[in-house]
């Protein structure tokens, strides 16, 4: 029975001592208690996992509602086309400067976290910015409803028009909980000692990338079928 | 900030307020418990359910008192309306399918002992973990409400058909504000769900301890992770699903009601929608909804066998690669719930292969379980007969399932009760199964007490028995043409079957009876029972390595280091037979995984 003795397993190098106190992945790299962000780390594997399950699951649902679009305008012939409204294309560069803002915003902090630029006030504007872009992109999708309204395309109107208002409503939702993650980023960076974690940005803005993907996506979509 | 050092340590701080340490806490362990719990009201409810419908189909026209109180017009006098029959069938399935075998074997065990199995001191998202108990408790309300709205709760059935579904209170009783209802629950439902998966998979991916390897996990964690996988891709599916019903009900869409239909001598305002499509979105999701009931079982069932087999099962890996196959399968099958929706025929054997395939997976495991049993010296305990009953009415129920693999068989069987009894003893009663198993278990690690054994193999032997009473009969009555779906059958071709009929409810009603005798052994064991050991059951699995109850941060302020394979039994060691996962013993093992 007994064919091979058992060995420890092989622990890296930097892990030998005593167990690590945490390896509990959102709170790793929380800034030491001295205060200094300069030494914290983006290294937080599970809050990473976290949002690309999470994204995995928006993209899952969006597929869903994709294959119900298109069943039902193949089911029958009551689909009737209409011209989407402009301002979404005008919303569509919004939302991709946003996403190059908060890029920006990110590229700033990381090098404030680094050492390399001193104040915080550079990656905070940046941030701003991203949340006003966002802020328009909604009030702008809220503009492209009011037109269909104004055209007398209601929700119950026709499944195009019910199809064009659930795709772009759930989509303006998520981008809320993208603008609520936003907040949560300039009010930890904005106070007395910055509290904001690289790795907290970071899931901010793979989450808002993703809208813009998704935005993307959707509009091709819409133009497409609709 | 001054606390951060602190934070660093732990998540997050222990509770000291009542409420957030038992209602609104952060720790995945009470959060477990909370999902038992929410589990166990919610069988005892369904299991009345089918108590009434089970009397009402043996006896008609007998009144049960009390009745009238729940629904005047529902059940005047008593006796069950042919619509409420059908409102509470809907309800009865609702509650079990989603509050009881998604709730307890996956998101009740898996909350609870997931993080330990790992080696971690929590889920990396608590708050995200709380608010997915508390979602589900908020679904589970919404579902009940529907009780108590005045047309009571939907009548379509926990699948939910359109354009039954979707068409309003023109449909019949509770198909207005009940079906809406019905919708709403099931929505938040799936988010609590996707919130859980969320964090099952980040646990497993990112919160494993030193040591703690993929194959090093127990096949319980397996389960669990694997289970998470297909959840978060089928809630995400059935929650645009429900959104569509929603919408076609409230805000006059058709999505699922085509053109022209007349219900009631109406002619219905609803223009072009698919009727198949809600049930291609719902069986989507509904298919391997199956999987994540039984899934959860299948792991829980593996942890306690090979824990009274005291050797390892013949393969840790396969068991593992198997229940992955399931999971990948389960999406590719679904279409045989629809054999009999007009699809073409060539759909029909496009899904009817995937499903005669996703037998392998599951025949292999119970051969591994089977193999591994032979020849061993089983210890024999509430718990690992509760794990061979599971084995029994998996296979039971399994064996059913090849026929109705089969669209032309399928056809024929599909009304019927065949298919009631396939999928009570495979999905429900097998992961029932796992449920008691899993807590005969692991009761004294939660609560630091054992369980009476003596009751808990009463319980057994009347559950074991019952079920076969109720559920095998089933298959005849299925067979010999008995539809399914209706409230009596005393004045038609099936009124010669009434007498098997009246075997299954006095069946029923003697194992629902039996139940209570959990109950009794659950309560009166959690207060008076006697303390347990930190290990009782001389388990390998880091669960084991810690006192009864865990404390707080599970290891107590330090997380472990795993040296071994989850299930080293059969072997030498200083403890006896078996060595701990976290011992750093240097032991003779028959093989280690790597």
């Amino acid at each position: 029975m007994a064919t091979t003795v058992h060995e420890p397993p092989k622990i890296k190098s930097d892990n030998v001592g005593e167990p690590r106190l945490s390896h509990n992945g959102g709170q790793r790299d929380l800034p030491p208690s001295f205060g200094s962000l300069r030494t914290v780390h983006d290294s937080s594997p599970a809050s990473r996992t976290g949002v690309w399950v999470g994204l995995a699951a928006i993209t899952m649902t969006f597929a869903a509602f994709t294959s119900a679009m298109i069943v039902r305008q193949g089911t029958s012939l009551d689909w009737l086309h209409f011209t989407l409204p402009p301002v979404l294309y005008f919303n569509t560069l919004v939302l991709l400067a946003s996403s190059g803002a908060l890029e920006t915003a990110r590229k700033r902090f990381a090098a404030f976290v680094a050492g390399r630029q001193s104040g915080r006030a550079v990656p905070l504007l940046w941030l701003w910015i991203t949340l006003a872009l966002g802020l328009i992109f909604v009030a702008g999708q809220y503009l492209a409803w009011r037109q269909l309204r104004a055209e007398g395309l209601y929700l119950a109107t026709n499944p195009s028009s019910s199809f064009f208002y659930l795709f772009t409503a759930l989509h303006a939702l998520h981008v809320l909980g993208g603008l609520a993650g936003l907040m949560l980023a300039i009010w930890r960076l904005g106070q007395s000692v910055s509290t904001l974690r690289v790795s907290t940005l970071s899931t901010v803005s793979y989450y808002w990338h993703f809208m813009d993907v998704l935005w993307i996506y959707l509009l091709l979509l819409l133009w497409m079928r609709i | 900030m001054h606390d951060m050092s602190e934070h660093a340590v732990h998540h997050h701080a222990p509770p000291t307020g009542f409420i957030r340490k038992y209602i609104f806490s952060l720790d995945h362990k009470v959060i477990g418990e909370q999902y038992y719990m929410l589990a166990l009201v919610a069988v005892y409810i369904g299991l009345v359910l089918s108590w009434i419908m089970r009397i009402h189909l043996a006896w008609p026209n007998v009144a049960i008192h009390g009745l009238q109180f729940l629904s005047q017009t529902g059940a005047p006098g008593g006796i069950l309306t042919p619509e409420y029959y059908l409102q509470l069938m809907t309800m009865h399935g609702t509650i079990m399918v989603f509050f009881v075998l998604t709730t307890a074997p996956f998101a009740g065990f898996g909350n609870y002992f997931l993080p330990i199995q790992v080696g971690a001191e929590d889920m990396p998202f608590p708050h995200i973990n709380m608010t997915s108990f508390w979602v589900t408790f908020v679904g589970f309300c919404v579902a009940m409400a529907a009780f108590f709205v005045p047309q009571g709760p939907p009548l379509s059935g926990w699948t939910a058909y359109a354009p039954l579904s979707a068409l309003g209170s023109v449909a019949g009783p509770g198909q207005g504000t009940g079906q809406v209802l019905w919708a709403v629950s099931i929505g938040i439902f799936c988010i609590g769900q996707l919130l859980g998966s969320l964090n099952f998979i980040s646990t497993t991916l990112d919160m494993r301890c030193q040591g703690m390897s993929l194959m090093r996990l127990p096949l319980s964690v397996w389960a669990w992770f694997i289970t998470s996988c297909i959840g978060l891709t089928a809630f995400a599916v059935l929650m645009p699903a429900c959104i569509l019903l929603i919408l076609d009900h409230v805000a006059g869409t058709s999505f699922f009601v085509p053109s022209n239909l007349v219900v009631n001598d109406q002619i219905q305002p609803h223009a072009g929608g698919s009727t198949l499509l809600w049930q291609h979105l719902f069986w989507f999701f509904g298919h391997p909804e199956v999987y994540i009931a039984i899934v959860p079982a299948m792991g829980v069932v593996s942890h306690v066998l090979v824990t009274n087999l005291r050797r390892p099962l013949l393969s840790h890996r396969v068991i593992i690669y198997a229940m992955v196959s399931i999971a990948f399968l389960s999406y590719m099958v679904y279409g045989h719930h629809m054999f009999v929706s007009g699809m073409n025929p060539f759909s029909s054997i496009a899904f009817s292969f995937p499903t005669l395939a996703i037998t392998i997976p599951a025949t292999i495991i119970v051969l591994i379980w089977i193999g591994s049993l032979y020849g061993s010296k089983l210890r024999i305990n509430t718990a690992s007969l509760f794990a061979l009953g599971f084995i029994s009415m998996f296979v039971s129920g399994g064996i059913s399932g090849f026929f109705l693999a089969q669209p032309s068989l399928d056809i024929m069987l599909h009304a019927t009760y065949f298919v009631v009894g396939h999928f009570h003893l495979v999905m429900a009663v097998a992961a029932l199964f796992g449920i008691f198993s899993g807590t005969y278990f692991w009761f004294s690690k939660v609560t630091g007490r054992m369980m009476n054994e003596t009751l808990g193999k009463i319980h057994f032997w009347f559950t074991f028995a019952g079920a076969y009473c109720i559920f095998m009969p089933f298959h005849y009555l299925g067979m010999a043409g008995n539809v399914r779906r209706y409230q009596a059958f005393v004045d038609d071709f099936m009124a010669p079957l009434m007498p098997v009929h009246k075997f299954i409810t006095i069946a029923a009603l003697i194992t629902g009876a039996a139940q209570l005798v959990f109950l009794y052994n659950l309560i009166h064991s959690r207060f008076w029972g006697p303390k347990a050991p930190q290990n009782p059951w001389e388990g390998t699995s880091l669960e084991w390595s810690i006192p009864s109850p865990p404390p707080f941060d599970n290891f107590g302020g330090k997380l472990p280091v795993v040296y071994h394979d989850p299930y080293q039994y059969g072997i030498e060691s200083s403890t006896g037979d078996y060595v701990m996962q976290d011992s750093p013993e240097k032991i003779d093992t028959v093989r280690d995984e790597r």
